[in-house]
C-alpha cells in the first residue's frame, strides 16, 4: 500500500473501534427496537412481525398520562434546577475568586456517591416524622396531612436534586468564558447593572441555558429511580412503564413502542426548545 | 469570600447616572451577599444527602431502618463487609467500572483524536453519531440492549453489564478529550511529522503527553458514570448484583448501615485519587518551568 493511501486511511483506524463499539451496542439494537416494536404475540409462543403499527396508538392510548407526567415532571425540575443554578453558576464565575476550584468540586460533590444511595438517602430524611416534614408543613409546601414521600413533589424534588450539576456546570462553563470586557462596555456606555446583565450577560448565557436545560430534561424524562423511591403508584413515570413493561410483563412490542414515543417526544422537544432559543446547530453543543 | 478582588469587572463599572457611587457600592455589596447566601444553601441541598449517609454510618440503629440517630458506634466500620451479598456487589461494580473505564477511555481517545485531527469522509455523521448516546434516555439504551441479547439468546450477566457501560462510556470520553483537543495547537503534531515521526509516534510521543490531562478528566468520569449506573445495568445485569442494584433493592426493607460506611470509602477513595492527580499535575508543571528556566 502507498503511503499517501495508508495516510488517508490512518483516521479510520483510529476511529474504527470506538465507532464499530457504538455501531454493535447502540445503533443496531436501537434498529432491532424499531422491529420489535411492530411485532405481535406473547411470551409463551414467541413474537413475529406482523408490522402492527397499532401497538403505537394503543401505547399512546392506555399510557398518555404517564407520558404526561413524565414530561411535567421533568419540564418542572428543568425550571427548578435552572433557577436554583443560574445564580450558583454566576457567583462561581464572578464572584467565588481564588476559591473557585473549591465551589466546583462540591458541585460534582455527589457524582462520587451512587444516585440510588443519594435518593435512598433523601428517602429518610424526608419521613413522615422527620424534622424536614414538619417545618415545610409550617411553610404550607406540605399540605396538612403531612405527607410528602410518594407524592409529585417528592419525585420533582428527587429529579431537580439528582440533575442540578448537570445545570450548574454548562451554565458556569459559559458564563465563565464571556469576555468581561463586553460588560465593562456596557457599564461605559452607561447601562445600569441590570440592563447590562440582561442585555449583555444574558443573551451570552443562552447556549449554557440550552445546553443545561437538556442535560437536565432528556435523562429526566426516562427517569425511574426517584419515582421508584420516593414516589407511590401515582406517581409512575414511562420509565416505569418501560422497565415494567420489559422485566416483568414481558411485553416487548410495547416497550419498545413506548421508548420510541419517548425519545420521538424528546426530539421534538428540542428541536421546539432550540428554535426558541435560537441555538440551530444542535451538534455543536457535542464540542 | 467576603472581600472584593480588584479583578472584578462588577466593581469597576462607572456608576449609573442617577446613584451616587456610594449607593451604587451598597447595593453591589447587597448583590453579592444575597448571591453568596443563595449559593451556599444550594450546595447544602447537593451535599445533604451525602452528610445525612455519612452521619448515620456511625448510627448505633436497632432494627432494620436508619433515620433515627441511636448513638454512636463505630460497628459498621469494624465489619464494612458483614453481608457476603453486600461485598460481592461492591466487588462486582469496581471490576466493571476498572474494565469499563480502561476500555472506553482508549477507544474514544483514539476516535476523538480522528475526529479533531483529521478530515476524512463521513466525519460529520461520525461527528453527530457519536452524540447520540448522550442524547438517548438511559431506559431506551437499556431496553434496545437487552431486546438484542434477547433475539441473539446472549445470557446476561457481568459480560453484558460491561459491554453496555463500555457504549454509554465512549461519548463522554470522546466529548472530554476533544474539547482538550481543540484548545491546542496542531501544529506541534505538523511539526513532528515535519522531522519524520511516523503518525503512530507522532500520537503516542506528542500528541498522547499533551492531551493526558483531559484523557484523565475523562476516565475519572466513565469510572464515575459505571460505579453509579442503575437503569441500563438493571436491564442488562441477569442475576448478578452490582453496588447500585443491591442498594436499591434495599430501600424496600432498610438500606442496611454497612452500604453507608461503604460508600463512603469510596467517596474518599475518589476524592483521594482526585488530590493525587491535582499533586502530579503540579509537581509535573514546577519540573517543566524548571526545566525550561535552566
Amino acid at each position: 500500500m502507498s503511503l499517501a493511501r495508508r495516510r488517508k486511511l490512518l483516521p479510520w483506524w483510529f476511529a474504527l473501534p470506538g465507532l464499530l463499539w457504538l455501531i454493535v451496542f447502540f445503533a443496531v439494537p436501537i434498529l432491532n427496537q424499531v422491529s420489535v416494536s411492530l411485532m405481535s404475540g406473547d411470551p409463551e409462543v414467541g413474537f413475529s412481525m406482523t408490522w402492527s403499527f397499532s401497538t403505537y396508538w394503543d401505547a399512546i392510548r392506555d399510557y398518555h398520562s404517564q407520558f404526561t407526567r413524565s414530561i411535567g415532571y421533568a419540564g418542572a425540575a428543568t425550571i427548578i434546577d435552572l433557577i436554583i443554578a443560574f445564580p450558583l453558576a454566576y457567583f462561581i464565575a464572578y464572584k467565588a475568586g481564588r476559591f473557585k476550584g473549591l465551589w466546583l468540586l462540591l458541585v460534582i460533590l455527589p457524582f462520587f456517591v451512587s444516585q440510588v444511595m443519594r435518593t435512598a438517602s433523601w428517602q429518610l430524611i424526608l419521613n413522615d416524622q422527620g424534622w424536614l416534614v414538619a417545618r415545610m408543613q409550617d411553610v404550607g409546601i406540605v399540605s396538612g396531612d403531612g405527607r410528602f414521600l410518594a407524592t409529585g413533589k417528592a419525585v420533582i424534588f428527587g429529579i431537580s436534586y439528582n440533575f442540578l450539576p448537570f445545570m450548574v456546570l454548562p451554565l458556569y462553563a459559559t458564563l465563565d468564558r464571556i469576555d468581561r470586557r463586553l460588560i465593562e462596555a456596557a457599564s461605559d456606555l452607561y447601562c445600569s447593572r441590570w440592563v447590562a446583565f440582561r442585555k449583555v450577560t444574558l443573551p451570552l448565557a443562552v447556549p449554557g441555558i440550552f445546553a443545561g436545560s437538556l442535560l437536565v430534561f432528556i435523562p429526566a424524562c426516562g427517569d425511574y429511580i426517584n419515582s421508584s423511591i420516593l414516589g407511590s403508584s401515582n406517581t409512575t413515570m414511562i420509565g416505569n412503564v418501560i422497565q415494567s413493561k420489559f422485566l416483568n410483563v414481558l411485553d416487548y412490542p410495547t416497550a419498545a413502542a413506548l421508548s420510541f414515543i419517548l425519545m420521538g417526544v424528546i426530539l421534538l422537544g428540542i428541536a421546539i426548545y432550540g428554535r426558541v432559543l435560537g441555538t440551530k446547530n444542535l451538534t455543536e453543543l457535542a464540542g | 469570600m467576603a472581600t472584593a478582588l480588584p479583578t472584578e469587572p462588577a466593581d469597576v463599572v462607572a456608576p449609573a447616572p442617577a446613584a451616587g457611587p456610594r449607593r451604587d457600592r451598597e447595593q453591589g455589596r447587597t448583590r453579592k451577599w444575597l448571591l453568596g447566601v443563595w449559593s451556599t444553601l444550594a450546595i447544602l441541598f447537593l451535599v445533604a444527602p451525602i452528610l445525612f449517609m455519612i452521619v448515620f454510618s456511625f448510627n448505633d440503629n436497632q432494627g432494620r431502618f436508619n433515620f433515627e440517630w441511636k448513638g454512636f458506634t463505630l460497628k459498621h466500620w469494624a465489619h464494612p463487609f458483614a453481608d457476603p451479598d453486600l461485598a460481592k456487589a461492591l466487588e462486582n461494580s469496581l471490576l466493571i467500572a476498572v474494565l469499563a473505564t480502561a476500555v472506553a477511555t482508549m477507544m474514544g481517545t483514539l476516535l476523538a483524536v480522528a475526529l479533531v485531527r483529521h478530515r476524512f469522509r463521513g466525519r460529520g455523521a461520525a461527528d453527530f453519531f457519536v452524540f447520540l448516546p448522550m442524547a438517548s434516555p438511559e431506559v431506551v439504551m437499556g431496553a434496545s440492549l437487552l431486546a438484542m441479547f434477547l433475539v441473539l439468546g446472549i445470557g446476561t450477566g457481568f459480560g453484558t453489564i460491561l459491554v453496555a457501560h463500555i457504549m454509554f462510556s465512549i461519548s463522554y470520553v470522546v466529548v472530554t478529550v476533544k474539547s482538550r483537543l481543540e484548545g491546542m495547537d496542531p501544529h506541534v503534531e505538523e511539526a513532528s511529522r515535519d522531522l519524520g515521526a511516523g503518525e503512530v509516534s507522532t500520537f503516542f510521543r506528542v500528541t498522547l503527553p499533551m492531551i493526558a490531562p483531559g484523557v484523565a478528566a475523562a476516565a475519572v468520569l466513565a469510572f464515575a458514570l459505571s460505579i453509579d449506573d442503575y437503569i441500563v445495568t438493571s436491564f442488562n445485569a441477569g442475576q448478578t448484583q452490582t453496588f447500585p442494584l443491591f442498594i436499591f433493592g434495599a430501600t424496600r426493607q432498610g438500606v442496611p448501615p454497612q452500604v453507608n460506611v461503604l460508600s463512603t470509602m469510596l467517596l474518599l477513595l475518589v476524592l483521594g485519587l482526585m488530590v493525587v492527580n491535582v499533586l502530579v499535575q503540579r509537581a509535573l508543571a514546577r519540573r517543566d518551568f524548571k526545566r525550561r528556566e535552566a
